[in-house]
């Protein structure tokens, strides 16, 4: 019983290592923009067909596949935000929510018209590590050191870098910023298409351990929302401690419940933190 | 003011009343389900506006009302062979109990929170009934076919939907009318402009915003008993579509936020674009990418809809569009 509840735990922690880390491009985004990007799964599911595509296809290592994933959904990030999101950036929030459905229309519906709404899956494996009564799946721990070494690098440049902490100074204050002479324009499409770099590595990473379809993107989504207010909106290392809560909930739940109440409890929970602790349960914002 | 001396008033009734009475002249199956599915929209855009074109809430979970509304009324009806008027509006009443509860605690949150917990309640929602036993699980519930004997038959049933469906949705553009037009509607015009300042001015809001939401969240429970009536059937899956709620809001927007007709108008041109769109071979496959573009031009370029526009471009017609 007790390496059940331990090989739950310990499954359920590493897979929330990557959603963390796809619920902290979400919260990046609402953080210095206050824009809430539901084009966040459609470009997750992106990615996946990313790594879908260049495995099957090109032979590429995923792992290797990320590293070209990441300047490709950089770049589509700032095509976005020229596109749909810069000219209501100061609009009331319903035309930047609808701005950013209106997008994951446009690419479900595109990627439905390509790839249908089958299943696909990458057939990749690193074989099983044993640990005690454990044995984990290979991809899972790579991806989530992957997650980590990503997260690590997301600090480093936020809080080391100019244009980091330009992005730092923007969420703060935007007008401020802008007359200590920081362009705002380019400072928020840098912001937005590292919000998008990061759903599609999320992505990216969850192909190596589950299959995936193009409208799979929107339980990740709904997921990211959840997270994202367990760790605090607009605070990305919260995002990544939220993940690893909700990666331990969803392991944890099925002893004690049947599967399908998962969502019950993860949504009710998001709904109650909503309503006691907006600021999310590790409050401060960055 | 009397409100049948202005033509904002009528004019979107009329529409309604000519473009849904055709189907009960002509007689025809195939126009009374294309009529059916345009009209459900336009009420259940007319009645998400009282909420988010009047106060400015956007409200992702309007769906949920209309499945849980659904539910309740069609659990009667199959489960203690309710007739269909008692157990839709025991389904309006049930969805507009659960606004008020949920309304009371939700709507303390402002602005973008409250969106978002509108998508966790949709999605609890669905999760919940998947799971709730008395509802049938993930296989939902169905009607027996004796049932419709109570009616005089299948057709007949049917015909009586139908014109339950036509009869709710003038109430609700009626209702929509006297809530903008009234005392209290301007209270909660005030809110959408000025949370803050209409406070201070002397409106009640916690208590505005939740009759607001209250009303808005009658009629779904109506539509979805209805709805789910004519089809026979009710699984979550049908019930507590995200896409739907969604949709009624990009109607909204193509017809102008905050106006009664605009509603009307674009649930009405959102149908018939959609119905071009599956139905043209060339656009078959793309039809949703085309919708998103649609939409995406819509919020950047008329962010206040067809109505709004008019009314902006054209001040003549401030009269006669409400």
């Amino acid at each position: 019983m007790l390496a059940q509840i331990l090989a739950s735990l310990v499954d359920g922690i590493l897979l929330g290592f990557v959603y963390g880390l796809a619920a902290m491009g979400l919260s990046l985004i609402w953080g210095v923009m206050r824009v809430i990007n539901l084009s966040h799964g459609a470009i997750m599911a992106l990615g996946m067909f990313g790594i879908y595509l260049t495995f099957t296809h090109l032979g590429l290592n995923p792992y290797l596949a990320l590293l070209l994933l990441a300047p490709a959904s950089l770049l589509f990030g700032f095509l976005v935000y020229g596109v749909a999101v810069h000219r209501i950036i100061n609009a009331p929030y319903l035309s930047s929510l609808l701005a950013t459905f209106a997008v994951n229309m446009m690419v479900i519906g595109i990627g439905t018209a390509v790839f249908t709404t089958s299943l696909y899956n990458v057939d990749f494996s690193l074989g099983t590590v044993r640990a005690g009564v454990l044995a984990l799946p290979g991809t899972r721990l790579a991806a989530a050191a992957a997650a980590v070494l990503i997260t690590a690098g997301l600090y480093l440049f936020l809080y080391r870098t100019r244009p980091g902490k330009a992005i730092r100074a923007v969420a703060n204050n935007r007008a401020a910023a802008a007359l200590m002479g920081i362009p705002p324009a380019q400072t928020l499409a840098l912001s937005f298409g590292i919000g998008t770099l990061l759903a599609a590595l999320a992505g990216g990473l969850i192909t190596t351990f589950f299959p995936f379809t193009i409208l799979s993107g929107s339980g990740y989504q709904s997921k990211s929302f959840v997270i994202c207010v367990l760790g605090g909106l607009g605070n990305p290392l919260g995002a990544l401690l939220g993940g690893l809560i909700l990666g331990a909930m969803e392991g944890l739940i099925p002893i004690v419940l049947p599967v399908s109440w998962v969502p019950v409890v993860e949504f009710t929970l998001f709904v109650l933190i909503l309503l006691i602790r907006p600021s999310g349960l590790l409050g401060a914002r960055t | 003011m009397k409100p049948w001396r202005q033509p904002g008033f009528w004019i979107p009734l009329l529409l309604i009343l000519v473009g849904g009475g055709v189907a009960l002249v002509v007689r025809k199956d195939t126009l009374r389900e294309m009529t059916f599915t345009l009209l459900m929209y336009v009420a259940l855009a007319s009645s998400l506006n009282i909420l988010m074109g009047y106060t400015g809430y956007v409200n992702f979970g309007h769906i949920v009302f209309f499945g849980l509304g659904g539910y309740t009324g069609f659990y009667f009806i199959s489960r203690h062979g309710w007739h269909l008027v008692p157990a839709a509006l025991v389904g309006g009443l049930t969805s507009a109990l659960l606004a008020a509860l949920l309304g009371l605690a939700v709507l303390r949150l402002r602005g973008a929170y409250f969106a978002l917990a509108t998508i966790g309640i949709n999605e609890a929602a669905r999760a919940f009934v998947n799971n709730f036993r008395p509802f049938g699980g993930p296989t939902g519930l169905f009607v027996n076919f004796a049932i419709y004997r109570e009616y005089g038959g299948a057709p007949q049933a049917l015909w009586l939907t139908y014109t339950l469906l036509l009869i709710t949705t003038l109430v609700a553009v009626a209702v929509s009318y006297t809530v903008k037009n009234s005392r209290f509607g301007l209270g909660l015009l005030a809110i959408r402009e000025d949370e803050d300042a209409a406070m201070v001015m002397g409106v009640r809001t916690p208590r505005a915003k939740t009759i607001a939401y209250v009303i808005s969240a009658f009629f779904p429970g109506i539509i979805g008993t209805l709805f789910f009536f004519k089809n026979g059937n009710v699984e979550p899956g049908d019930a507590f579509r995200l896409h739907m709620s969604i949709e009624v809001l990009v109607m909204i927007m193509l017809g102008g936020n905050g106006t009664i007709l605009g509603p009307v108008l674009g649930a009405a041109a959102y149908e018939r674009l959609r119905g071009y769109l599956l139905t043209s071979p060339l656009f078959k496959s793309l039809h949703l990418a085309f919708a998103g573009l649609a939409l995406l031009l819509i919020v950047l370029f008329i962010p206040a809809g067809l109505v709004g526009w008019l009314r902006r471009r054209f001040p003549v017609l401030r009269r006669w569009l409400e």
